[in-house]
Parts: C-alpha cells; structure tokens; sequence
C-alpha cells in the first residue's frame, strides 16, 4: 500500500512536470511560426494619386499583395449607386476604387476588363464591378479596402486615417 | 536469462540474438494470404514500391534543391535538370511516381470498397489507409510548393485561404500558416520542413500502422468469405497445400505480387522517359510573382474532384461541402450498415451505389479540369450533390440490404 501511494504520488509528480513542458513547448512551437517582426515592420506603401488615367487599371504592391487603382470616369460616378460610392476614395475631386486584388473568395487576383468595367476571376468565377462589389458568386463579400490615409495628394496605405475608419465602422470593408 | 552457447554458423549467432528466422516466419514465410484473389490484390505492393521510389528520387534531388525564394526555381529547373547528370531523371520520376501513387491508391481504395474489405474486424486497415491517403495528399501540396514556380506559389495561397474558414475570416490563422500575408520565405521554408521530415515520418509510421491492422483480420478474398487461418495454414504445412485455401506470403504470394510489380514497372518507366509531361505543369515553368495570377488555376489531377466539390457553391457551404469530401471516406466502415462483406455486384443496391460513386468521381475529376463556365458549371454543381447525397443515403440502402454471407460462407 506504502509503495502504492507512492509510485501514485510520483506519477502525478511527472505528470505535472511534464504537463507544463508540454504547454511551455506549445507556446513556444506556435510562437516559432508566428509571422517575424521583419515582416511585420515592413509594408507602408505611399501612392502619387495624380497619376492615374481614368478607366485603367494600375496594380501596386503592398505587403507582397497587389492592390488595384482604378481612377473612374465621368459617366461611372455619375451612374453608380450610393452603395458603389459609399466605396469611392475621393480625392481632389477625382473618384477612386482602391481595393487589395484578392478575389474575397481564395485569393486569386481578378482581371480587369476595360470593355465591359468588370473584373472577373479566372479560378472560381468570381466577378466584381467597377467599384468591387460582387456581381456573381462564389466571392463572399466586395474586394477588401486596404487600411489607408489621404494625405493632400498621396494615398498611405498601411496607416489609418478618417475616411477608412468610417468605412470600417459602417461595414464597408472588413 | 538467455543462455547463449558458441555459435555455430553466422545465422546461428543471429538466431541466438535476434530470432531472425522466427521473425522471417512471422513476417514472411508463415503469414498466410488466401488463394482466391486476383491481382488487384498486389496494389499494396506496388505502392510500396513507388514509395521507395519517392523516398530514393527524393534523395537526390534534395542534395541540390534550395529552399530560397530567390533560387529555389533555378535550383530545379536549371541545377537539377540542366547541370547535374541524371538529375533530370530524378525529377521526373519523383514527379511521375507522386502522380502516378495517387492512382494505384484510388484503385487500390476501390478495390477495398467493392470487396467489402473494411468490414468485419478490417476497420482499422481502411481508417489507418484513409489516414495515409490524407497524409500524402499534404505530402503532395507541400511537395508542390517547392519548385516556387507559379502554380506553386498560387495552390499555396488558394490552398492556406481555405483555413480562414470563409465567414470566419480567421485571417490571423492564415497568416500563422504562412508566416506572412502571401507565401513568402517562411512559407517555403516550412512547408519544405514538413515536405523532406515531418510528413514522411509521418507517413512511414502509418504504413507502419496500416501492415499491423492486417494481421489479425488478415486480407480479405474475392468472395469476402470468412477463412480460419489457423486451421488452413495447418492444413498447408501438413502438406496438403492443393486443399488449404491459404499461401505463404513469401515466395508463394510475393512471386505474383512481384510479377504485377514488373508490369506495372514497364508502365511506370514508360511514362519516366516518354510520357512525363502529364506531372509536369507548364505554367509551373513560369516563376512565382504575387503580381499575376495564371488564367486558369487548378489542382494535380488527384485533387480536382474535391476541388469541385468546393467551387460551384458560396464559399462557406463550398467549404462545408469541401470538408465534407475529404473527410466522408474514412467513415465509410460505419456508414455502411449491412452485415455482408461480399463483392459489390452481389449487394443489391449497394452495387448501384458503388458504381454511381465512381462514375461520379470521374465526372468531378473532368469537371475540376474545366473553366467553371456554363454548362460546365452545372455539370460540377449537379456532380457534387450527387457526391454528398450518396453519402447520405449509403446507410439507408444497406440497413435494409438483404443478408447473403451465409450462402458464401457453406459453400
């Protein structure tokens, strides 16, 4: 019985010990593949918005992911919808869609079409319209905005100023 | 205490040591695999065969790989097959046997599937091989990551989006997985971790799993019927080797395994030297830039019918349905309600059924190639939900399947 308890006592002693290695080990393993600090650190990107010409799509880079401008004509702001503005980057008085080019569904990047102001992509079939609403499934939800401050003539992106805020709070972008 | 005694040849000082002719008994000359099986049975065989072929071709191409995203593509596409001698043929035959493997494991599944041969103490042989199946499936996406070529770097981000879990946005675990916001250097690194230790250990010690979960059931036989193994390799060893209905596994069994193998060799090296291409994305030629995505984005041919199970619907039911795919076969020995373990064709319903799911898979396959266009489109939706409503009526038609083992096994 003596010896029971005991061989018991240093079962649940090892059993301890090693209950907190394991969790110590986990912290550490998961920690391991955090994204580095490099990494992180890295990526503001600052655009001269002046630029652009209307109705052509320039793809830029921010933290390795491509991000679309597209400077919209006339007729495209005059005929889009509150929804589609609520999404327009204006600055001077020059409307913007600026969004990450990342299909919302996995990822791919969606090509622009000139002709018909769409973009479709070619995994899934996914199609967005000029301002990055979804016009045909499987895509979940418009192309993402990427975090970004107007500042005079040059867009940020990577910091955050008012404008995305608000987009932010009324659900426009996630 | 073991007494040893001076040996009297080299095998008697093994014996004494290693009891390596009892061990060959058990592994070899004593396990006992019944007559009556044709050679769809041997599918094991070659799939061990084309596994030290992966194992032996991945060797050497490891000697001059580089995990770097700078060189990596020039490490494979100009050291490998342009500098080093014969290393285009340890590409190719890495690159053939790991498409190559997924075939002989789809007919080596179905053939498990029509003879009933997850049934009836053989449980564990179908979960530890769909667990092998899944296994050299992350074997076979994280091996493709490593040519950082374009289709590459984008199956890697298609791939690592699906863990955001759709209207979860689990972003942050995305990025964990990847250790940035795109594949980049840490992506590559890790994923060739898991390529060259992790993922072949792990598949070493399943296979390991799969070998011991036959040994107590033993294999199954054309007929499903139920042998005495004890009684039958008696019968064997007495001398009546014309009336047992069981064989040793080595050499009796092994020379017509082997004879299966040096087919299916002719075939496989047929394809090495003259026919590699299939393996051999062309748009993988291409470098991996962030900045375009190929037209056309698709798996490996062994992937695109759960592939389309996933892209005709919204993303959070296509990734329901996705999960549902991968996962649905390991459970077929308990969906599937009925005593018999007999082939298919004398199963009543379950005949139609096995039939249907393999045409359906065919159909998927096709699909999963194709732009997701028109009629193409629909063909995949309709495919994928006949996929996922045979699975649900699987234990519906065999809990009122009419019992027939017992014909089998008096006569």
């Amino acid at each position: 019985m003596k010896n029971d308890s005991r061989r018991g006592f240093m079962g649940k002693a090892f059993g301890a010990v090693a209950a907190v290695g394991a969790i110590g080990s986990f912290v550490a393993m998961k920690k391991s593949w955090d994204p580095l600090p490099s990494v992180k650190a890295a990526g503001f990107t600052t655009l001269d918005m002046s630029v652009y010409k209307e109705n052509k799509l320039v793809t830029e880079k921010w933290r390795g992911k491509p991000i679309f401008i597209l400077k919209k004509t006339a007729e495209m702001v005059a005929k889009q919808t509150e929804e589609q503005k609520a999404r327009d980057i204006v600055i001077g008085d020059a409307h913007f869609m600026v969004s990450i080019g990342l299909c919302t569904h996995l990822g791919c990047i969606p090509a622009y079409k000139e002709s018909d102001e769409a973009f479709k992509c070619a995994c899934h079939g996914g199609e967005f319209d000029f301002s990055g609403e979804v016009t045909k499934v499987p895509p979940p939800r418009a192309l993402d905005i990427p975090p970004f401050r107007i500042d005079g003539n040059t867009l940020v992106l990577g910091e955050v100023g008012p404008e995305y805020t608000a987009m932010k709070e009324t659900g426009i972008t996630l | 205490m073991a007494h040893f005694t001076k040996a009297t040849s080299v095998k008697d000082w093994l014996n004494q040591r290693l009891a390596i002719e009892k061990v060959e008994k058990v592994l070899a000359s004593e396990y006992w695999i019944p007559k009556n099986i044709n050679f769809l049975w041997a599918m094991g065989m070659v799939l061990v065969v084309t596994f030290v072929f992966l194992l032996v071709s991945g060797l050497f191409l490891l000697m001059y790989y580089q995990a770097n995203i700078e060189t990596a593509f020039y490490s494979v596409n100009f050291t490998i097959m342009r500098e080093v001698d014969f290393g285009w043929l340890w590409r190719h035959v890495h690159g053939v046997a790991a498409s190559v493997v997924f075939l002989i494991m789809y007919i080596h599944m179905f053939t498990g599937i029509y003879y009933g041969s997850y049934k009836k103490g053989r449980e564990m042989i179908w979960i530890s091989g769909m667990l092998l199946f899944i296994t050299f499936s992350a074997e076979a996406f994280s091996g493709y990551m490593l040519p950082w070529g374009q289709m590459s770097y984008w199956a890697g981000m298609v791939i690592t989006n699906l863990f955001s879990g759709g209207s979860l946005h689990a972003d942050g675990l995305v990025e964990w997985i990847r250790g940035d916001y795109v594949p980049a250097q840490a992506f590559l690194t890790r994923f060739f971790m898991l390529h060259v230790v992790l993922l072949p250990l792990a598949i070493i010690g399943l296979i390991g799993l799969h070998f011991a979960a036959l040994r107590i059931p033993h294999v199954n036989n054309q007929d499903g019927e139920e042998l005495d193994f004890e009684a039958e390799s008696k019968k064997y060893l007495a001398g009546d080797k014309a009336g047992s209905k069981v064989m040793r596994f080595a050499n009796d069994f092994m020379s017509k395994d082997m004879m299966v193998v040096g087919v299916y060799l002719i075939f496989f090296f047929y394809l090495v030297f003259y026919n590699y291409g299939f393996a051999m994305d062309p748009v993988n030629f291409d470098p991996a830039d962030g900045l375009k995505t190929p037209t056309h984005i698709y798996p490996e041919w062994y992937f695109l019918w759960s592939y389309e199970i996933l892209r005709p619907f919204s993303i959070d039911i296509g990734l329901i349905a996705f999960a549902f795919a991968q996962v649905i076969f390991i459970f077929l020995p308990f969906l599937d309600r009925s005593p018999n373990s007999v082939p298919a064709n004398r199963r009543g319903l379950f005949k139609f059924w096995f039939w249907g799911m393999l045409v359906d898979m065919i159909i998927l396959t096709s699909m999963g190639k194709l732009p997701p266009e028109g009629i193409f489109s629909t063909i995949g939706l309709i495919a994928a939900l006949v996929f996922i409503a045979m699975w649900i009526v699987l234990p519906l038609i065999t809990k009122n399947e009419k019992q027939v083992q017992g014909e089998i096994d008096e006569k």
